[in-house]
């Protein structure tokens, strides 16, 4: 019964939701809306167990002393003092005046802002090493993917002269013609993929998601 | 110039020295950059709790029953079935227990059966349908070569994306083999997908080349501002003072400590 009444509400909301597309009524589209708000509601709880998972993983090195645990600390701290401020100490749990605190702000303009984007940028380098290797022009293939990676790289490189013209010309046509081709075939075959997945999951073929007994 | 604040000045400094910290990792890794990557692990996930309470809870749980009374757990709201995904949620907490964490899939076996179910339609339609509809549109024969070979309006460039869409989706049907005239139609998809891998890791690497330049401007602005305000440069030059006189400290204590030892 722990399994088996789980697997009979999957099926039945998943009859729903592909039976409800087909039914162009007010009431079906007020249940869509609603069953919407539902998975979004449960999904915001799920955040909560990765935040105890954070938590939890967080205590347990700066209570063993295990190693680099000094920087659980600044995790930690992070965590709180974004929490603290987005309530705007632990005023406004129920209006948005945490989002308009002036620390809560700060800490996403000067500190995740410029992080995250350093990080994004450091693949930079690391993206360069990775081409080194993979663009060995060794076979028909990895050389057809070396040339059209340094014509879209290439493209508005000043010092080109009038071959720059051509080139960005031939990046465009190279982005709007294959790469269009290229990206379709994938997008259809992710559609697809995501309809048998979806199916597997209705039909409790795929039932990985309920864990183990 | 904008107007000088020296809040906003040492925010910028703390974001700066946040930036070279994670450069830093370009040497190997350090206490440095594990520092800025502790940080924004806290600070992100902070952040997501509250743009989810403030933007996801608040309008779409509270809000519907913020005309009920809490005493009365909100029964006497003017829409009380929103209890119902609240309720679910708070299931999805008894993962916490070992013995208990069966009732979470209540709530996830939901979760999964609408998902699932939306998805089926939905990804149809925008994924599969709409992209074949792209794909077969009517080719423009009397615009054939259009304005040159580089024309992505052309009909031959039209041809080229369904052949090409057509030749890279039969590459990946494994249900027949590749052989004669099957295996040139693979070649020629397989042809079109490096070409587009190409061109997608070519573009992501200007994309991140772009987000460097764009950091280095950074650091630079805050550079620049350090050296127009003296007030903040004479603070600076403490602080390095300050730094450097602790690195002499421990640098006469590295030749003091080998003296001892070599004596």
């Amino acid at each position: 019964m722990k399994r088996q009444l789980p697997l009979f509400l999957v099926l039945i909301f998943g009859l729903f939701g592909i039976v409800q597309y087909f039914i162009p009524h007010e009431k079906s589209e007020w249940m869509y809306e609603f069953l919407l708000d539902w998975i979004y509601i449960i999904g915001i709880f799920a955040l909560a167990l990765g935040i105890w998972s954070l938590m939890r993983v967080s205590w347990d090195k700066i209570k063993h002393k295990r190693q680099n645990w000094q920087y659980s600390i600044v995790t930690l701290t992070g965590l709180f003092a974004m929490i603290f401020f987005g309530f705007n100490y632990f005023r406004d749990f129920f209006n948005s005046a945490g989002l308009q605190n002036y620390m809560f702000r700060a800490f996403f303009d000067h500190i995740m802002i410029p992080i995250q984007a350093t990080m994004f940028s450091l693949l930079a380098f690391f993206i360069a090493s990775a081409a080194y290797r993979a663009f060995r022009a060794r076979s028909l293939l990895a050389t057809l993917l070396l040339i059209s990676a340094l014509i879209i790289m290439l493209r508005f490189n000043p010092y080109l002269g009038f071959i720059g013209d051509y080139m960005e010309r031939t990046a465009l046509w190279l982005l709007n013609v294959p790469n269009l081709a290229a990206k379709r075939a994938i997008i259809i075959g992710v559609g697809l993929g995501m309809v048998a997945t979806s199916l597997k999951v209705i039909l409790g073929i795929e039932r990985a998601y309920l864990g183990k007994d | 110039m904008d107007a000088f604040s020296i809040g906003t000045y040492l925010w910028t400094t703390f974001g700066a020295f946040l930036t070279l910290c994670i450069f830093s990792f370009l040497y190997r890794d350090n206490p440095f950059y594990k520092f800025a990557e502790h940080l924004v692990v806290g600070v992100s996930a902070g952040y997501f709790v509250i743009i989810l309470w403030h933007n996801g809870l608040q309008p779409n749980l509270f809000n519907r029953l913020n005309d009920g009374d809490f005493y009365l757990l909100w029964l006497n709201s003017a829409r009380p079935w929103y209890l119902i995904p609240g309720i679910l949620g708070v299931m999805m907490w008894t993962r916490f227990s070992r013995k208990k964490s069966w009732i979470s899939r209540y709530p996830i076996a939901m979760y999964m059966g609408i998902a699932a179910g939306i998805a089926v339609p939905l990804e149809m339609k925008n994924r599969v349908n709409v992209q074949l509809y792209s794909a077969m549109k009517n080719v423009e024969w009397n615009n054939f070569f259009g304005t040159g070979i580089l024309d992505s309006g052309s009909a031959v460039a039209q041809l080229i994306i369904l052949i090409g869409t057509l030749s890279a989706l039969f590459y990946f049907f494994f249900s027949k083999e590749h052989s004669g005239l099957f295996k040139g139609v693979a070649r020629f998809g397989i042809w079109i997908l490096m070409i587009g891998f190409g061109a997608s890791f070519g573009y992501t690497v200007m994309g991140r080349i772009s987000l460097f330049v764009q950091r280095i401007q950074y650091v630079g602005n805050w550079t620049e501002t350090s050296w127009a305000h003296p007030s903040v440069l004479v603070i600076w030059f403490l602080i390095v003072g300050v730094f450097a006189l602790l690195l002499l400290l421990e640098f006469i204590k590295f030749l003091t400590k080998r003296r001892t030892a070599a004596s």
